[in-house]
């Protein structure tokens, strides 16, 4: 079927079984292997994109449920040479180690952010609770989120 | 390949259904999606109810409340109505799963999916919640307890759907309370779930309970005799002690990869003595 939507800020017709999960179809079909996948099942968040803003899961979604979305995906994130605040305070708090949980992370707490500009870092550890990571511990992750929070205090929205 | 269909109104809906009789439905998919995954489901195609705006929201009809089925659990975790009159809900949505199966899961899934340890049952039958199921040509409205038969099995016949769960307000039961032990905080499928209304009077007496443990039985379990001997008394541990042998009669557990039958039992006596600190 032809799947009529927006990827990272561009608008895109595309054709794609209808059944193929989004997950593959983005990875597979469109070469953006940002998007990772682990468990397939919903349990580890790794797969996470930002659909009309909203985090969801690309494992347990299929192709013809993006027909007029608008999606984003961790490359969509940084625009030109400037990377986003959310991935440049990951990266000053040495919030990633392998890299494999951080896509899925970074969308995760911008959904949390939206939602909650000001979360305790329990709020914080509950938002994310979602997307495991199985290096850093999260203390440096929670630390990268807070920062972020922080500064989108003082400067302009992200 | 599997068509999957995205209806945008019942109309449409209805309409392919009698095109596709085979087809599963879904909502949020984080239920359906991974036993297709696992080869459990063998289905030509698939309708996706995310689209139907009739399905979504939550509307306040005089002393009612009718949640839309495909309202996802986040969208109720921020309403302002269910915040207001459900409070033993909100309890239970917090610690369903996590933020990002919550942005996806609905509570027409949840209860449709129909599984022992779903956590929105017990706070569900607590609020004597009715489910309004609807198909083409007609419309009937039964108690949830009712509709569900057991593990995974429903009244649903071919071609309908759920389209609301109706909950009626309480006003009268001023302490909600849910408490769910899992494994871990974010994630836990329910060992043991315990939903409870208490009407407490000024000088701390039990006017009126209503209590529902999840993850003990093939469907929630409540008890009259419980709830009969708790009515009159202050929640002292004494009273809660002599109660929780029922509870430990009356739950019918199972053992399986999560804990022991067992350790259920234990687990469903003491989450009613704990009653006894919950913060009134
Ligand atoms: C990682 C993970 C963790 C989870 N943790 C929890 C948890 O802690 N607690 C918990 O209770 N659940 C948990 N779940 C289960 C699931 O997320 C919930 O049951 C959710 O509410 C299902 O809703 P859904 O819309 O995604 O269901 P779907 O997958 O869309 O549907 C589930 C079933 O219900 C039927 N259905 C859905 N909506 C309707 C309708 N309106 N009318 C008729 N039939 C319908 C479908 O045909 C299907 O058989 C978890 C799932 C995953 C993957
Ligand atoms: S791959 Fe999607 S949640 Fe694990
Ligand atoms: S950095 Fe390796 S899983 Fe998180």
């Amino acid at each position: 079927m032809k799947i009529n939507f927006v990827l990272n800020g561009k608008g895109r017709v595309l054709n794609a079984p209808s059944d193929r999960r989004v997950i593959d179809f983005l990875r597979e079909d469109l070469g953006l292997t940002g998007t990772k996948e682990s468990c397939g099942a919903g349990e580890c968040g790794v797969c996470t994109i930002l659909v009309d803003g909203e985090s969801r899961l690309s494992c347990l979604m299929f192709a013809a449920q993006l027909e007029g979305r608008n999606v984003l995906t961790i490359e969509g994130l940084a625009s030109e040479e400037t990377l986003h605040p959310m991935q440049e305070a990951f990266v000053q708090f040495g919030a990633v180690q392998c890299g494999f949980c951080t896509p899925g992370m970074i969308l995760s707490a911008l959904d949390l952010l939206k939602r909650n500009p000001h979360p305790t870092r329990t709020e914080i550890r509950e938002g994310l609770s979602g997307n495991l990571c199985r290096c850093t511990g999260y203390q440096k992750i929670v630390d990268a989120v807070e920062a972020t929070a922080c500064k989108k205090e003082k400067g302009p929205p992200l | 390949m599997k068509r999957v269909f995205l209806p945008h109104n019942l109309e449409e809906l209805w309409r392919i259904i009698a095109g596709e009789p085979k087809a599963d439905i879904y909502a949020g998919g984080t239920d359906l999606l991974v036993k297709l995954r696992q080869n459990l489901i063998n289905t030509p195609s698939l309708i996706c109810l995310e689209r139907i705006e009739e399905l979504k929201g939550v509307h306040e009809q005089g002393d009612e409340v009718m949640i839309g089925a495909c309202s996802t659990h986040t969208s109720l975790l921020e309403n302002p109505i269910i915040q207001r009159n459900f409070p033993v809900l909100t309890k239970a949505l917090n610690v369903l799963a996590s933020p990002l199966i919550r942005n996806m899961g609905t509570i027409g899934g949840n209860i449709c999916t129909a599984s022992p340890a779903a956590d929105t049952l017990p706070p569900l039958y607590v609020l004597k919640a009715e489910v309004e199921i609807r198909s083409r040509s007609a419309s009937r409205q039964m108690a949830l307890k009712e509709f569900i038969l057991g593990p995974g099995i429903t009244c649903l016949k071919a071609g309908e759907i759920v389209s609301g769960i109706w909950v009626k307000k309480v006003p009268g039961f001023n302490l909600h309370h849910f408490e769910k032990v899992g494994q871990r905080k974010a994630l836990a499928i329910a060992i043991v779930s315990l939903a409870t209304l208490f009407k407490i009077s000024g000088e701390e007496m039990v006017e009126d309970v209503r209590l529902a443990w999840g993850s003990v039985a093939p469907t929630v379990v409540t008890s009259n005799e419980i709830e009969a001997m708790l009515v009159g008394h202050r929640l002292s541990r004494q009273v809660l002690k002599k109660a929780a042998p029922i509870a430990r009669a009356i739950v019918k557990p199972i053992d399986d990869i999560r804990a022991s039958a067992d350790y259920r039992r234990q687990v469903a006596e003491n989450l009613l003595i704990r009653l006894g600190s919950v913060q009134k």
